[in-house]
Formats: structure tokens, C-alpha cells, sequence
């Protein structure tokens, strides 16, 4: 009896065409997909998506706060890209996130008459410091005994996040805050300053030029191009003379402090003070970022946007009557479509009886 | 070869490098890395919980002298908690105010988020706006200061300005008397209390069940676990097993799902519910609720704004307002109980008596509020010691 079975098997080259256009097709079918979830809730799906879109990217506001949703993004994103390229699976960003907030904070809680000068570079330096060294917690059992940096980086995101729920409900807790879980204000000496009278700050700078600096290493530093060869083969790498244990640690500290940058950027720019619940998971959410953008630093700041786009969109449908639940149906199934046509590009489907007939398609 | 090879084939072709050296032994370890990956993400998927979507009803008519109001809440309205309580009084306000016209927006995060969201809302054209959580009180302030004529209201915070007014009810008198329920109930004398994070709110709630489980029954203490979570049906559920395999018989809560009742409800001991009715989660084991009802205050709240008299009060409803209440008693609780409850409540509505008379002991035995004092509201609202009985810490600053 001859079975069936499915194979995908890899094209040699992608066809140009398809990869542009499969990932429209993608998107069309993820919204085709929602607007029959959509239209089985009761609502009408074209309305809902004219303002998913409308009030994300279509109005100076909405603009502006998609900008402020995707700034943390892009710096997360960025700073697990650089892990993920040497194939380190640091899913820790969100707890180097908090430990750069936390960073961040201690210098203008400590010394809230500092300068501007000196108040705004000693937090960036004191917010990267910490989410950096948070990662090397992670770098040091991996490098000397292969710890597994999957399980290390997710559990240590759950202790940097617990730590800043103890400093605000502890020692950090503003004293003039009827003992609210809130640590005092920063004064405005810490606040990086913004862009008109929109909450988007400085941040954006940030991950623009950590961007373009990691595209340059990525393709034209002798670094860049180890991190790469260490991520195809240590084997290969080591018999090439790359330290990798040294490697492991840079690669893993920079990843952190860049995550810690979001983190600084997110209580300097953005909320004002220490608080629990700081990030609605953009450590999470910067994997999903780097994946689809294939590493590029480039491609990430553009991926950042439109899933900031996403999230902000998902908030505005709700005033339509569209439960938050469908809101988050709908960012999953873009996704899923998008993940699914990026496969599709790559490979074709082949269907094979077990004599090892083929039929291609 | 199904559907593993090409994601084999994708990862070495990825990596640029034909490797002939154990091959077999890579794709093991690729392997390893991409289950790990998986089982790691589907671990923090699960921690976001399941949500349930409900249909509201729209009214797409809006005549002009439709007033539009707006809520803002922290979890989905499904929560079977404290979100469901808002969503309950605004349903109730919505059916005794046919002019109004309502909108919500659910799950929302109190960090950068809530700013943004109240934003919109107020620009859509909403006169009045409830941000019904306390992380929401600087972005309520925030927006409140670019739009001076639309009316604010933050639950449970303590800044107000000139368009933002603060309300909170009076939780500490039901949950006395759910104390004295559960304390007449439990044969352990060990109650459990699941709570969320240590904010004066829930300490006074936590001190005030203590007291009123002492009130008769002396000998039983009060075990705190802190889940540092307000909505997640596992971490509260496990947290409840915890406390009965502690030895623990009856369990309370501060937490916005019905998971510790569920939690007592297998294991065949009680509960002690929170925020709404939770009997209909586990029938079994509710004793009965302590619970919010919005309702009446929404709308009082709206016609004083339609009617100009609303003004930016710090509202602390009491019992007697109908604010805050215990909800029917379980077929459990024994008439002997249920007389002890309805005579406190008396005096309590009555305004005979309050909770925080002294005298009150705290957990090293010393006398905080002497023989004769009734705790000031300056100090309740800032509680931050447990009482005597209480077996749990609060974090030092």
C-alpha cells in the first residue's frame, strides 16, 4: 500500500518574486482569517481593521505612541539579535530589562541633585552596566561548564523581576507615597528629554544608532564575522584560533546592556519612576522581533514599528466593542501566517509515496 | 524524513557550513536547543493565563444628549473578579441610565500602556473616564492635565486635581465579618490567605479578616502567601494548595480569580470568596464573598456630573452605602455564625463600631492603637504592620 507522507524540501533559490510577494499574500490571509473570528463576534471586520491601522499608523498621535511602544522593541530586539547570532539563546531580555531599569534608577534616587550632565550619561552607564552584568550570570555557566543559557536566562528573568517588586515594595518605596508600591519620582534632571510634546524620547536615538553600528559590525568587523563562524561551528572556531569562551562573555554583556538601555530608556524616559509592571513582556516579545527580521538590525527597527503597530492597534479595537482576547487572536494569527509564508518561501512542499514516487507541486 | 528534516536542513544550511564531523551528534544538540526553546516559550504563554471574551452590547444610536462614559481596567472582564466587578456596576449603570453611552477597554498594563489608552478615550469624546486600578493613578493625573473638562475618576489611589476625584470602598468591614465565618468554621485553626502584593489595601483587608476571626476564635492564626501576581488562575490556585497542605481548612483571598476557592473546593475545605460571588465557581466551599458593588456609585457618580455637582472628593465608601457587602452565606455556615455576622454588621452599618478600635495588638504584641481609639483613616490608608495572629511579613523599607 503506498502512504503519503508530506516533505518540505529547501529551494535552492528563493524566487525573488515570491519572496516579495508571500508575505503580502500572509498578511491578506491572517486578516482574511480574523475577519471571520471577527465577524462571528459580531463586529464588522473592515471597521475594525480601518482602525487597528487608522489609529495606529494613520494619525500623528497614534504615530507617535506606536514610536514609544516599539522604542523598547527595538533596543530588546536588537540585543537578543546579537546573542541569537552566535546562536546563544539569551531569552533573558526581559529581566535584563528590569535590571537595567533598576540600574538606571539607583542614580537619581541616591543623588537627585546630580546635574543633567552628569545624571543622564551615569544612568546609561549604570543601566547598561547592570542589564549586562545580569547576562553574565548567564555567560559564566555557559562558557566554563555549557550550562544550558535557555533555562538560565528565562529563570533569571523571573528573579529581576521579583527584585524590583521588592525594592518598591521595600527599601525603594517613595516615603512620601503612603507606602504605594512606587519609588519616589526622578527629578527632571533623569528624564531624557522628548520629542515635542509626544512621549517619544531619546531612546529612539539609542536604538537607531545601536542599529546601524551592529549592521556595520555584523558585516564589515573581524568581530562580527567570529560571532558569526562561532555560531555556525565552535569546533570550526576554535580550530581557527577564536577565543570562545572570551566571545561568549562580550557577546552575552552587550546583549544585557543593550536590554538594560531599554530598560533605562523605559523609567527615564517614559514612566518617571521604579514600578512594578514596568514591561508588558517586550524581552518576550524581542524574540518573535528578531526572528522575523533574520537578524538584521536593520529589518528590526521596521519590525519593531509594525509590532508596535500591533500592540497600540489591539488597545484602539477594543473601543469597537472588540474583546481584548480577539485583539490578541488576531496579532497571533498575522503572525502565524507570516511564519507560515516565510517557510513557504524557503521551501516547497513535496508530496512522496513510500516507493519513493514523488509528486511535486 | 517528515517535517523534522527541513527544519534540520534549515539550521545547517543556515549556519553556512558543510559539516561532515558527527553530524548526527549536531542535529541531537540543535534538536536539544529548539525543544528547550519551545518548552521555555510555552512556559511563558502559559503564564499569561486564558482569557475569556464576552460580547458587549453597542448602541449605535447615540442621540446628543448621550453622555459617553469610559472604563479603563487592569484585567479582562472575565476575570470573575475585580474587573468583573467594575464591568458588573457599569452594566447596572448602563440599564438605569438609558442616556449614557459606554465604552471599556480591558487588560490593560499599568505601565506605558494605561497613558495612552486614557488618552484616546478622552479624545474619543468621553466626558467621564474610570481608571479602576491603582498603577493607573500618574497616567490618570497625566492625561487629566490636557484635558481640563473631562471628569476623571481613579479607584483607589490618593492624588486628586481639579477634574480628577478618587473612590474606594470600604473592604476592611466585609472582610471582617467573612472572618468571623471562617474562623468559626476552621477545626485546624490555621487559615490560609492567598494575597497579592503588600499594598496598604491588602494588609488592611488581611488585618481586618485576622480580627475578625479572633473575635471568636481566639486561638486561630492567619498564614499569608504572597503570590506578587493580582490575575493568574494558576499561581493563585497553587498558592492555595500550598496553605491547605500547610494545614490549612479555610482559605481567603485578595486576588482577582476565583483559583483558591477551586483550590479548597478539591481538596474538600472551604473558602472565603473575593470581589464578586464566587459560590458559582465552587459551590462546595464558599463560605460566602466579600464584594464589591460599583453599580450605584457609577451612576450617582454620572448624574453629578450631568448635574454639575460633582466635585473632586477622595470617596471612601462605607458599608452602609452599599459599596462593599458580604454576599449570601453558603449552605455550610451554621445559623449560630450567620447570627454572629448580621449582629456586628449591625453595629458596623449603624455606625455604633468600627473595625480598627483599639485595642489593637501587632504580630510582636505591642498595643498600636490603645483601649477606646478608632484608627484614623490617614492610617489605614497607609497600613504597613499585621495584626496580632497574622503569620506572614511585609516587605521593610
Amino acid at each position: 500500500m503506498n502512504r503519503l507522507t508530506v516533505k518540505l524540501e529547501k529551494r535552492l533559490t528563493p524566487s525573488p518574486v515570491m519572496a516579495f510577494i508571500i508575505p503580502f499574500i500572509s498578511v491578506i490571509l491572517a486578516l482574511l482569517l480574523g475577519a471571520i473570528f471577527l465577524s462571528l463576534t459580531g463586529q464588522k471586520p473592515l471597521d475594525v481593521y480601518a482602525t487597528m491601522f487608522g489609529e495606529t499608523l494613520g494619525s500623528k498621535y497614534g504615530l507617535t505612541e506606536t514610536m514609544v511602544k516599539a522604542i523598547p522593541l527595538m533596543l530588546t530586539s536588537l540585543g537578543v539579535s546579537l546573542a541569537f547570532k552566535m546562536q546563544l539563546w539569551n531569552i533573558g531580555a526581559e529581566g535584563q530589562l528590569y535590571m537595567g531599569a533598576f540600574g538606571a534608577s539607583w542614580l537619581p534616587l541616591t543623588f537627585p541633585t546630580l546635574p543633567i550632565y552628569l545624571m543622564l550619561p551615569g544612568m546609561i552607564l549604570l543601566g547598561m552596566a547592570a542589564g549586562g552584568l545580569w547576562a553574565l550570570l548567564t555567560a559564566l555557566p555557559r562558557a566554563i561548564w555549557k550550562v544550558n543559557e535557555i533555562i538560565t536566562s528565562l529563570m533569571l528573568n523571573y528573579v529581576a523581576i521579583l527584585w524590583v517588586d521588592y525594592l518598591v515594595y521595600g527599601p525603594w518605596k517613595d516615603p512620601k507615597g503612603s507606602n504605594f508600591p512606587l519609588s519616589a519620582p526622578f527629578p527632571d534632571a533623569a528624564r531624557l528629554p522628548g520629542l515635542g510634546n509626544s512621549r517619544i524620547h531619546a531612546g529612539l536615538i539609542f536604538a537607531v544608532l545601536l542599529a546601524i553600528i551592529l549592521a556595520v559590525v555584523f558585516k564589515y568587523s573581524r568581530w562580527g564575522y567570529s560571532i558569526k563562524v562561532i555560531g555556525s561551528s565552535e569546533r570550526a572556531a576554535s580550530y581557527a584560533g577564536m577565543n570562545i569562551k572570551r566571545n561568549i562573555f562580550w557577546v552575552m554583556f552587550i546583549s544585557g546592556a543593550i536590554s538594560g538601555l531599554a530598560g533605562m530608556a523605559e523609567v527615564s524616559g517614559i514612566i518617571g519612576k521604579l514600578q512594578h509592571g514596568l514591561s508588558p513582556g517586550y524581552g518576550y516579545t524581542a524574540i518573535i522581533v528578531a526572528w522575523l527580521s533574520k537578524l538584521n538590525p536593520l529589518t528590526i527597527i521596521i519590525v519593531s514599528v509594525l509590532f508596535g503597530a500591533l500592540q497600540v492597534g489591539g488597545y484602539s479595537v477594543q473601543l469597537m466593542g472588540v474583546p481584548a482576547a480577539v485583539a490578541t487572536m488576531l496579532q497571533g494569527a498575522i503572525l502565524f501566517f507570516v511564519l507560515g509564508g516565510d517557510i513557504l518561501t524557503n521551501y516547497r512542499v513535496i508530496l512522496a509515496s513510500r516507493k519513493g514516487e514523488e509528486v511535486r507541486h | 524524513m517528515l517535517l523534522e528534516s527541513w527544519f534540520c536542513t534549515e539550521i545547517l544550511e543556515e549556519n553556512g557550513i558543510k559539516e561532515e564531523e558527527s553530524l548526527g551528534m549536531r542535529l541531537k544538540h540543535k534538536w536539544t536547543v529548539l525543544v528547550t526553546l519551545l518548552v521555555s516559550l510555552l512556559l511563558i504563554i502559559s503564564g499569561c493565563g486564558t482569557k475569556t471574551a464576552e460580547t458587549k452590547s453597542q448602541q449605535p444610536e447615540a442621540s446628543k444628549e448621550k453622555i459617553k462614559v469610559a472604563f479603563v481596567y487592569v484585567g479582562p472582564v472575565g476575570d470573575a473578579g475585580w474587573s468583573a466587578s467594575h464591568d458588573e456596576g457599569r452594566k447596572y449603570m448602563v440599564e438605569k441610565m438609558p442616556n449614557v453611552e459606554t465604552s471599556i477597554v480591558e487588560s490593560v498594563p499599568e505601565g506605558a500602556d494605561a497613558e495612552r489608552v486614557i488618552t484616546q478615550l478622552a479624545e474619543k469624546g468621553n466626558k467621564i473616564i474610570f481608571t479602576t486600578s491603582f498603577g493607573y493613578m500618574d497616567p490618570t493625573i497625566n492625561v487629566a492635565k490636557k484635558f481640563p473638562d473631562v471628569v476623571f475618576m481613579h479607584c483607589s489611589g490618593y492624588k486628586t486635581a481639579d477634574n480628577v476625584g478618587t473612590y474606594f470602598g470600604r473592604m476592611y468591614q466585609p472582610r471582617y465579618l467573612t472572618g468571623i465565618v471562617a474562623g468559626k468554621q476552621t477545626k485546624t485553626n490555621l487559615i490560609g490567605y492567598v494575597a497579592a502584593f503588600p499594598t496598604p489595601e491588602v494588609v488592611r483587608g488581611i488585618n481586618a479578616f485576622t480580627l475578625g476571626v479572633r473575635s471568636v476564635n481566639p486561638e486561630a492564626k492567619v498564614k499569608v502567601v504572597w503570590t506578587n501576581t493580582w490575575y493568574d488562575p494558576v499561581a493563585e490556585k497553587d498558592a492555595g494548595k500550598s496553605l491547605l497542605a500547610a494545614g490549612a481548612d479555610v482559605l481567603a483571598q485578595h486576588q482577582d480569580t476565583p483559583g483558591p476557592m477551586q483550590a479548597a473546593q478539591d481538596a474538600g475545605k472551604f473558602g472565603v470568596g473575593y470581589d464578586s460571588d464566587m459560590s458559582k465557581m465552587a459551590p462546595k466551599a464558599v463560605l460566602t464573598s466579600a464584594v464589591w458593588n460599583w453599580g450605584p456609585f457609577y451612576v450617582k457618580t454620572v448624574k453629578a456630573v450631568q448635574d454639575k455637582t460633582w466635585k473632586n472628593d477622595q470617596y471612601w465608601g462605607p458599608m452602609s452605602d452599599g459599596i462593599v457587602d458580604v454576599s449570601s452565606f453558603g449552605p455550610m455556615v451554621s445559623e449560630d455564625t450567620k447570627k454572629l455576622v448580621a449582629e456586628s454588621k449591625a453595629k458596623i452599618l449603624a455606625k455604633q463600631w468600627d473595625v480598627f478600635t483599639g485595642p489593637i495588638k501587632n504580630q510582636a504584641g505591642e498595643v498600636k492603637v490603645p483601649a477606646g481609639q478608632v484608627m484614623p483613616d490617614k492610617d489605614m490608608l497607609q497600613f504597613n504592620w499585621f495584626v496580632q495572629g497574622v503569620d506572614g511579613t511585609i516587605p521593610k523599607s
